[in-house]
Formats: structure tokens, sequence, C-alpha cells
């Protein structure tokens, strides 16, 4: 593990029977988890490679709860993870060996539906599932749908700002929330948002939102709810290329057509998944496209005709479209498979998150083959094909000498070259460790340190999730200091320009 | 005084000056919304006019980045010949506060966070913004975001800095999310149903699947108005599906056709039902208790001229009789107890120096706002006072 973590601080370690005796006070004896063992299962999140015992685990019941936990963390001067379900892909929940891990997962209720309004308040260690679940007896969901949406919470969703195939069309949890309530740092619980519109100052929800963890702890969330379309339809699209598969996805957006759902698979990633469980995938495609169209039959049947004809003028070899809604989940079938089915063609993979421009989809692609076969290493492909997210899974395995820093570096590559296409580090799996070490490739200085003093406003002693996302750990005082050189300025009443 | 910055580097200069010789900046783009906010000073003016142009446009990757002071106008001419739009439809604030209609520019939209009626469907002008350039009040340059529409890189500054009215940084250059324009439009009009029936409609016809992409009730008129978008055959079978589903309601029903549609829905989009003498307010509600408000403002003795119900119910425009406090007292009381937030958007400078023009928060959340001001303008040299007194 090539990666850095503060090391602990001796201070806190020394102090950890108080600590301990602290906690009791404040939570039932069992919710208090101090035994080695039992704090196992909670050394790593689903970024696997990175793994610390924490402190201690404390899994509080209600906000009250969670306040005093933090004002006791403020004043010892203990650092805090929250947690919810670990289904994070950055490390966003490793713990630390110096600090308390919150986790989240008694926070389980939905506290009211309200259709009328179109929301419903939920607890954060709701699955993101279980609330389209709980509300689809009336028509209704709630549509960011991160691949893990059986496992993943709603607190956690709200810490990354997760995504899914839903949100072309439908947008990102900060595009589907309405409400927050926050306890910071120092055990302050704060209300952002409800049920109504917009902020009336600054939309620190909308901050707080993928700000994975590092400003506040998540304790209700309010969401929208949508109407489910009435019906839906897939096509299944082969092409000869990659290159082919995007061609016919910048056309589909062309003409004014924003699929519910727009994937793309290369070859690879083609053959694991029929490899794993056959759901009809063409083997001889180079790529093949998912798109669903949804809405009202008359438009589906509309845009169905549409997009085929596209995919057909764009060289499409096969174009299948879903008769009933069997067949369009057997579409989907294999997608959500794919990162399974990967796993049984290579012993490890590392699912890298990075997001392009569309159009530099085909030149991203070549070069990351080369990228690839520099490392020494096979990259099967997934991607969220109508946003230009991609998820490179490097094949790798961790049994051999090496490897697994050949997956790091040739990940670290295949990120670089988005950012250098004009692309992000991460579209939706976050920063995280992960990709702590890359945000300069991103940002110079001055925005990092703006950020960081956005952090400053919300935590001045960086003791909520430290190490993640940012590089180099500032302090609060050094990054409010001021350097205005009055005396090189020219006489300032005049206007200059 | 008035600097007109050629470009970012001059726009640093200006506030590195400003923050050497303590002396705050307004910034304006072509100054159409120069009477939002608390009335202020506004004797040193940062004009972003002079940054202007379109740097980045592509239509298959939905993103376009424009300079702050880049007229909205040409974007929207750029975005129609493409077939693309602002699908957040930037409210234009002519009809309210005066002053040439058509005159925003990007940098004012997205710094005031100006959204039309289609906002419950297609999200506000936040929304859509993925990334910028600015200057801080520190007169650093800062960049934040990026040019794709799925990016979780570090803080989401863009929320942020959308409806900051510049008190965190002049924006220097926008990155906004376009998106297609839909085919046509239609807008069912249910008459005679009366507000709190109409308002009924409204909400279950925004639970319904026709997605309807703005629902508004004009008092004044009696109607509740349904905005149907997309391919004309999907229009069609969606209003007639729409008309069966709120059959039950009875009233009048009357469609207006795609030009009468739109113009209906501009009007609406700059508040035009409610202007006239008096003061302004815009209040954000849960759509259930759109109507409970007013009831309870009339019942409080508070003078309303003119209101309209936008989002379903879940956004008031209010007209008032102007008052020495614009009713503050009487609304804000309202608000607190049904959750939401009212801001006075009309009223003279005397009265938005005097009273909170926006929503006051509890103390923590207030403590909050100012450090994060505090983070981005620890001198307070941009707007200053503009959101708050103290700040």
């Amino acid at each position: 593990m090539s990666l850095i973590m503060p090391l602990p601080e001796q201070a806190i370690l020394a102090r950890r029977e108080e600590l301990l005796a602290r906690l009791r006070a404040i939570l039932p004896a069992a919710n208090v988890i101090a035994d080695e063992t039992a704090r196992r299962a909670y050394e790593c999140d689903a970024l696997v490679m990175y793994r610390a015992l924490p402190l201690v685990v404390a899994l509080p019941e209600t906000v009250a709860q969670v306040s005093a936990i933090m004002a006791l963390a403020q004043e010892m001067n203990v650092k805090v993870v929250p947690r919810g379900a670990g289904t994070s892909l950055s490390g966003g929940a490793l713990p630390l060996e110096d600090g308390i891990l919150l986790g989240m997962a008694k926070f389980n209720r939905i506290l009211e539906v309200d259709f009328e309004n179109r929301c419903a308040r939920v607890q954060p260690g709701v699955q993101n599932l279980a609330i389209s679940k709980a509300v689809e007896y009336a028509g209704f969901y709630y549509a960011p749908d991160p691949s893990s949406q059986i496992a993943c919470t709603i607190g956690g969703n709200v810490g990354e700002n997760a995504g899914g195939v839903h949100c072309l069309k439908y947008g990102l949890t900060t595009n589907n929330i309405l409400g927050l309530e926050v306890v910071l740092m120092g055990g302050e619980a704060l209300r952002l948002g409800g049920k109504h519109l917009d902020s009336e100052l600054y939309d620190l929800m909308g901050l707080m939102t993928g700000s994975e963890g590092l400003l506040g702890v998540v304790t209700e969330v309010t969401v929208r709810l949508l109407q489910k379309p009435v019906s839906a339809r897939g096509l299944l699209l082969a092409f000869p290329t990659v290159e082919a598969g995007a061609r016919c996805v910048g056309a589909i957006i062309a003409r004014g057509i924003i699929p519910g759902g727009l994937e793309m698979m290369d070859a690879a990633t083609i053959g694991a998944v029929e490899n794993f469980q056959p759901c009809g995938y063409p083997l001889d495609a180079g790529a093949i496209v998912i798109v669903e169209l949804d809405g009202t039959p008359a438009e589906v049947d509309h845009l169905v005709a549409v997009v085929e004809s596209i995919a057909r003028e764009e060289g499409a070899t096969q174009t299948r479209i879903s008769q009933n809604e069997a067949e369009r989940l057997r579409f989907w079938a294999g997608r959500k498979n794919a990162f399974p089915a990967v796993s049984c063609i290579g012993p490890d993979y590392l699912c890298m998150d990075g997001t392009i421009p569309r159009g530099r989809l085909p030149e991203v692609l070549t070069r990351m083959d080369g990228l690839a076969k520099f490392h020494g290493l096979r990259v099967a492909n997934v991607f969220h094909a109508g946003d230009g997210n991609l998820h490179p899974l490097i094949l790798y395995d961790a049994s051999k000498e090496g490897d697994i820093e050949r997956a790091e570096k040739l990940g670290a590559d295949i990120l670089r070259l988005c950012v250098e296409v004009g692309g992000v580090l991460t579209g939706e799996h976050g920063v995280g460790v992960e990709k702590r070490d890359l945000m300069g490739e991103m940002f110079d200085e001055i925005d990092l340190a703006q950020q960081q003093r956005v952090k400053c406003a919300f935590d001045p002693q960086h003791r909520l999730n430290p190490g993640k996302v940012f590089p180099t750990l500032h302090r609060c005082a050094e990054l409010g200091m001021m350097h205005v050189q009055s005396g090189k300025l020219p006489f300032p009443e005049l206007p200059r320009f | 005084m008035r600097l007109t910055p050629r470009d970012e580097k001059d726009v640093a200069e200006a506030i590195r000056t400003a923050l050497a010789h303590d002396a705050p900046l307004s910034i304006e783009g072509h100054g159409s919304k120069a009477g939002l906010g608390r009335a202020t000073q506004r004797d040193r003016v940062l004009s972003l006019a002079a940054l202007t142009g379109v740097t980045l446009y592509e239509p298959q990757e939905l993103v376009l980045t424009a300079r702050a002071g880049t007229p909205l106008r040409e974007i929207v001419a750029l975005l129609d010949a493409q077939n693309q739009q602002l699908a957040f439809e930037p409210m234009d604030h002519a009809a309210l506060l005066g002053g040439a209609r058509d005159d925003a520019t990007i940098g004012g939209v997205i710094a005031t966070n100006a959204s039309g009626p289609r906002r419950i469907k297609a999200g506000a002008a936040r929304d859509h913004l993925l990334g910028f350039r600015s200057v801080t009040g520190r007169g650093e340059i800062v960049k934040s975001g990026g040019r794709v529409m799925k990016n979780v890189t570090g803080y989401d500054l863009s929320k942020l800095v959308a409806g900051s009215y510049g008190t965190l940084a002049a924006l220097t250059e926008l990155t906004l999310k376009v998106l297609p324009k839909a085919e046509t439009e239609e807008t069912l009009l249910l008459s005679s149903l009366g507000a709190e029936k109409g308002l009924a409609a409204l909400r279950k016809a925004s639970g319904s699947p026709y997605e309807v992409s703005s629902l508004a009730y004009d008092p004044q008129a009696d109607a509740a108005a349904l905005r149907l978008e997309g391919p004309q055959i999907s229009v069609t079978t969606r209003r007639d599906d729409l008309t069966r589903f709120l059959a039950d309601f009875g009233g009048a029903t009357r469609v207006l056709a795609a030009d009468e549609s739109r113009a209906f829905w501009s009007r609406l989009r700059d508040a035009e039902p409610i202007a006239g003498e008096g003061v302004i307010w815009r209040v954000s509600l849960a759509p259930t208790d759109g109507f409970a408000f007013v009831e309870r403002l009339r019942g409080a003795g508070a003078p309303i001229v003119a209101h309209v119900y936008d989002w379903a119910g879940g956004l008031v425009w209010l007209r008032l009789e102007t008052a020495a406090d614009a009713h503050a007292t009487a609304i804000r009381a309202i608000v607190d107890a049904l959750g939401g937030h009212a801001t006075l958007i009309g009223a003279d400078a005397d009265i938005r120096a005097r009273v909170d023009v926006f929503h006051p928060q509890p103390a923590a959340l207030a403590a909050l706002t100012r450090r994060v001001k505090e983070a981005f303008d620890p001198r307070f040299i941009l707007e200053r006072g503009r959101l708050r007194a103290e700040f």
C-alpha cells in the first residue's frame, strides 16, 4: 500500500480509556465497540486495499447522541470518521487509528412520506433502494440509483453526491434532495432547506452534498420523490468498434434526446458478462450501447424509432428493441453484473472513475490502451456513455509481486489523462484517499487553499474525516493569512483599465 | 467610481487594490439586478461588462462556457440556433425592478440564482452551473468544478457561488449545462376552481406521470396552468391523459397552443402578474403551504394587492401596499411557523437598508454563513452589506 496517512497522535492513543468511558456515558454499552475483533469489521470500506483499525467504533441512535459525541470529540481533540454502509469506493470511510468511527447504520428509519409535496424525510442509514421500495406502491421512486443502491445508504449518497444510470436525465443526489439536518464538529445541529426549494442565503446544502464527510455529519435527509414513468423500453445496440458506439451516443444527444439511461460496454466487458451469466449480448461486437427511453407509451414508441434509425445511420450491426418488461430487464442484467463478471476474468480489479468530455472518448480509449500495455496490465471498460463517466476496470493479481503498485500507477495515469482532455478525477466515487494525491492535477495551490478555507469554516481543527480529499493538510491559521502588498499597487482611486 | 476591467487579471488587481485600501466594491454586469438585496452604498462599482464572449460551446456535449459579462440574450440566441436552451429559464427582473428588458448578463443570472417556472422539474440556475472561474474577496483567482456533468472532485463550490450575489467572489467565467429545447409545448388551463381547489389540482398533477414541467395558479384570472413539453405526439397524448386525470376537479378547460403557452410562462417567469406599485415579496414554501400562507397573511390584516402561485404553490409572489417595514414581521412570522423563506424583492432603497431583505437564520446557521463569507472574503470587500448588515 503506497498510501500515506497522517501518523496517529500518541496523545490521543494515550487517552483511549478516558474516551471509551466518556462514550459509554453517552451511548448504551453495546453501541461502543472497543474490542479488537469487533472493530476489524470496520477496518475498511469497499476500497479494500487500504485498511486501518479504528480507535473505537461508536454507533449513535439519536441526533442528541451524535451531537454529544461530536462535542466530546471536539473537546478531547479526537478525530471522527463518519460511515454509512461502507460502500465507498474511494476510501472515504477509511478509519483512523486515532479516531472515532461514527457508524450511522442505526439511523435506519423513514420518518415521513409526503406525496403531496413529493418528498420523504429519511434517516441517513436508510438504503437508497429502500426509499424507492417504500413509495413504489403509490407509483413514486427516488431517482439517483448508484450500482450499490441495494446496500449504500442515503447519508453516504449525500456525502459522495452519488449518481447512477438515471442521472443523465434525472440528475445526481445534489439535484434530488430538498433538505438536510447536519451536526457540525462541536455538536451543533443545523437544518438546511426543508420541503421548500432553494436556500435563503448561501446554498450550504449544495456545498455539503459531495463533501465526503469533511464538513458535517448528516442526520436527516429530505429527498425528492418522482412519479415513475408510465412506460420504459430498452434498445440494445451493437457496434463494430467503441468509436462507432461513441458516435451514436453523440448523435442521439445531438438530436435532442436525453434518454433515461445510456450505457456502453467494450468487448472485454461483454465477454466477461457473457461468461459470468449469459444474457444474450453479441460476442462479436466491439461495443454495445444500451439505451433506455421512458415516458408515455406514445412518446417512447416515437423515440425508440428515432434512436433505432440513428443507430443504423451510425453503423450498428445489430439493433434490438425490448418488446416487454422482461426483455428490457434482460438488456440491463449484463450491465448490472458487469463488475462481478469482470472479477471472474482476473483475480482482482481496481475500479477507476473519471469523467471526460464525451467527444474525446475514442482518443481516450486508444491512449488508455497504450497506458495499459505500458504497465503490463489489462483494462475492461464500462461507461456511463451519456455523461462521459468512465469506469475502467484495471485487472491485476494481488498475489503477484508488484501488481498492486502497477495497477495504482496505471489508475493514476488514466485519471491524469481524463483531466488532460478536459475531464475530472472522479465522476461519482469521490476523491477519498484514493485520488487525494492527484488533486493537484486539477487544481492549483490557490484553488485547494480556498477549498480548505471552506473546511475551516466548518471544522477549524480539522477533526472531521481528516486525511481525505486534500493532499496536504494546512492549519486554518496559515490558510487565513492574506498577502496584500499595498505598497506595490499604484494609486487606486483612478480607473486604470 | 467605476472600474471596468478588461480581463480576469484586471479583476484580481482591482480587488487587491480595494483590499489594500479597505474600499468595498459592488459588482455589476449591466446593473439589471442592482435593486436586489439590501441597499448598499454602491459608490465603487466593479463592472464586469467588458468580460464578454462565449469561450466554448459544444452542443453535442451539452456544455457552454461564457465570460461573466456576456449578455444573456447572446447566449440564448446562440443556443437557439442549435435548438438548445438554458433549461432553468432565467427570470428577467425588469418588470419588477424597472430598467430595460433582456438586459441581464450570465454572471448576474448565476449570482442571483435567477430561475423560472420550470424550476420544479429542471432545477434552478445552481443545478446547471458545472464550474466557474472567479476572483475571491482575497484577490485570488480561484476556479472550481469543471465542464463535465458528473464531477465530485473537491467541494461543489458552484452551489455556493450560485445565488451568493457576488459576496464571495467576482465570477469571471461560467460553465453551464445546456439542454435540448422541447419540440413543442402546450398549456392546459383550468378555470373557475378557486385558489384552494386550483392548487390542489396542481399538486395532484405534479405527482402524476404526465411530466408537467410547470404548474402555476393565478388568482386574478382564477386559472390553474399546467405546462406540457416534448415531442408533439407526446404532448397531445399527455394533455388528453392529464385532462382526464384532473376531470374530478371540474372547472372550465382550455388549451394554450405553443406560442400562447410560451407567452404565458414568460410573463409568469418575470412575475409580471404582480408587477406594480408597492412592495414585492418572493416566498418559498412547501407546495401544500402556499394557500395557507396567503390566507394567514390576509387574516393578519396585510394589504395584499396582487399575488400569484408558482411551483404548484411552493412559490408565492406577492405585492403589498408600501409600509415602513414592508410587512416583514407579519410575513416572516407566518413563514417561520410553516417552514420556508421570504425575500423582499422590490422596495425603496431606504426600506431595503432597514429591513432584512433575506430571511433571518437561526444563530448557529447565521454564524456558519458568516464564517463561509469570511473564508472567501475576510475583509468584506465584495458587496459589503448586500446580504446582511453585518457583512
